[in-house]
């Protein structure tokens, strides 16, 4: 493998899997929060009843 | 006899080389811009002070059973150093404002394309490949994450790739500010980000630095380290049952290490090593991966602006770095100045908080791929 090749593979690979593995974890943030909210509501109003 | 003794007091001017000379004037500059600059004074102090130590000829700072040596290879070259400093920072570090929109964390990834962009020209300028990593790492714009990757594969780079890394670092005020205003127009800049506090449980703030630890080192294993500090730290915080680590963690242990690894950084700028017209080159390539950082994050973030239908501010790209909190306080001060009405401090932290983690895991992922090829 060139050194160019060698370059280009690192720079695709690495900025493309930063970039998804990134992506990734804002989906899961995303979907525990409301999760872990609608829980938080759900007690409070359970509290208050 | 006495003629002996006096030889031998002496013996250290006999073999003073220029390049010790020099070397010591760049440490004495160090200090300068440390204690009159106040630029990263914390570092550059050891750095600079490491600096002249290591260029007293016949002093064996760095010979075998010397004293520096003695740090370097206990802290540095084990990678104790860098990673108990992520442990300081991941305990000073909020990313609440990053859990608000998660979103946000794509600007932190795009600030690290520097880093591959520097590396392909560090190979096209004739450098080898673990060299080029190490310079590329630069781009990181974090001074932990690119010692780390420099003592494992480009020890003899240590110095100048350090000193470029902390010093761009404290340089981003000066740096980013006329790169956002040539990449983007007024108007752009005068976009109002409004910034609604929402709600962020409790629980995911613990979960967080769990869940980042797990989906990232079971994917780039080669990070686990610094991710595995970085996020134990925030663990630490966010739990808010272990106040005597987190106070530890953010005051005791970061300033003992941030000294050891200072003057044991300084002890790797010995002139005949560091006095090569290579260091300039780092130097330069250093500052091009900044300016390419802050470039590529302006253009995801002006990507960001039109599938939001203008709501995004592409000055907040900027942020996505890892220099913390310099880079966010740089995009609220030029949002300001085209929009006195303009507060995009918030959406500014959340990018550079992601930057943080976009830093490392860009390294974690660069050395998985490396393994893979069978290159480390």
């Amino acid at each position: 493998m060139g050194n160019l090749d060698f370059g280009l593979t690192l720079t695709v690979l690495g900025m493309g899997g930063t970039l998804i593995i990134l992506f990734l974890i804002s989906l899961i943030v995303d979907v525990f929060n409301k999760y872990l909210i609608r829980g938080d509501r759900k007690r409070e109003a359970r509290k208050e009843s | 006899m006495i003629i002996d003794g006096l030889t031998s007091l002496l013996a250290g001017f006999g073999t003073f080389e220029w390049t010790h000379g020099v070397m010591i004037v760049v440490g004495c500059a160090l200090l300068y811009l440390g204690i009159k600059k106040n630029i990263e004074p914390l570092l550059l102090l050891p750095i600079g002070f490491g600096a002249i130590l290591v260029n007293i000829p016949l002093g064996g700072m760095m010979e075998q059973g010397g004293l520096l040596r003695h740090f370097y290879d206990a802290g540095v070259l084990t990678e104790i150093f860098p990673c108990l400093i992520f442990i300081g920072i991941g305990a000073m570090t909020d990313f609440g404002p990053l859990l608000e929109n998660p979103r946000i964390l794509l600007l932190g990834g795009a600030g690290q394309f520097g880093i591959f962009l520097t590396l392909l020209l560090a190979l096209f300028l004739g450098f080898t490949r673990m060299e080029s990593v190490a310079i590329g790492i630069i781009g990181a714009c974090d001074g932990p994450t690119a010692i780390y990757v420099t003592s494992k594969y480009a020890p003899h780079m240590l110095g100048a790739v350090s000193v470029a890394a902390y010093c761009y670092m404290s340089m981003v005020p000066l740096i980013q500010p006329p790169i956002m205003r040539a990449l983007t127009s007024v108007e752009e800049r005068k976009i109002e980000m409004k910034y609604h506090r929402k709600t962020v449980s409790p629980a995911l703030k613990i979960i967080f630095p769990v869940l980042v630890t797990l989906v990232t080192c079971l994917i780039a294993p080669m990070g686990t380290p610094l991710m595995g500090t970085l996020m134990l730290g925030n663990l630490l915080r966010e739990s808010g049952v272990a106040d005597r680590l987190v106070k530890a963690s953010q005051n005791e242990i970061a300033n003992i290490v941030t000294l050891l690894l200072g003057i044991s950084i300084g002890a790797t700028m010995a002139g005949p090593i560091f006095l090569k017209p290579q260091t300039l080159i780092v130097l330069g390539l250093g500052l091009v991966a900044i300016c390419l950082d802050t470039a590529m994050g302006i253009f995801l973030a002006k990507l960001m602006k039109i599938l939001s239908g203008g709501k995004v501010n592409p000055l907040i790209g900027a942020a996505g770095i890892s220099a913390f909190p310099m880079s966010a306080r740089v995009v609220q001060m030029e949002g300001q100045k085209a929009n006195r009405k303009n507060y995009l401090l918030m959406h500014a932290m959340g990018a550079n908080t992601g930057g943080q983690i976009g830093s490392v895991l860009a390294a974690a992922v660069m050395l998985s791929i490396l393994k893979g090829m069978g290159i480390v």
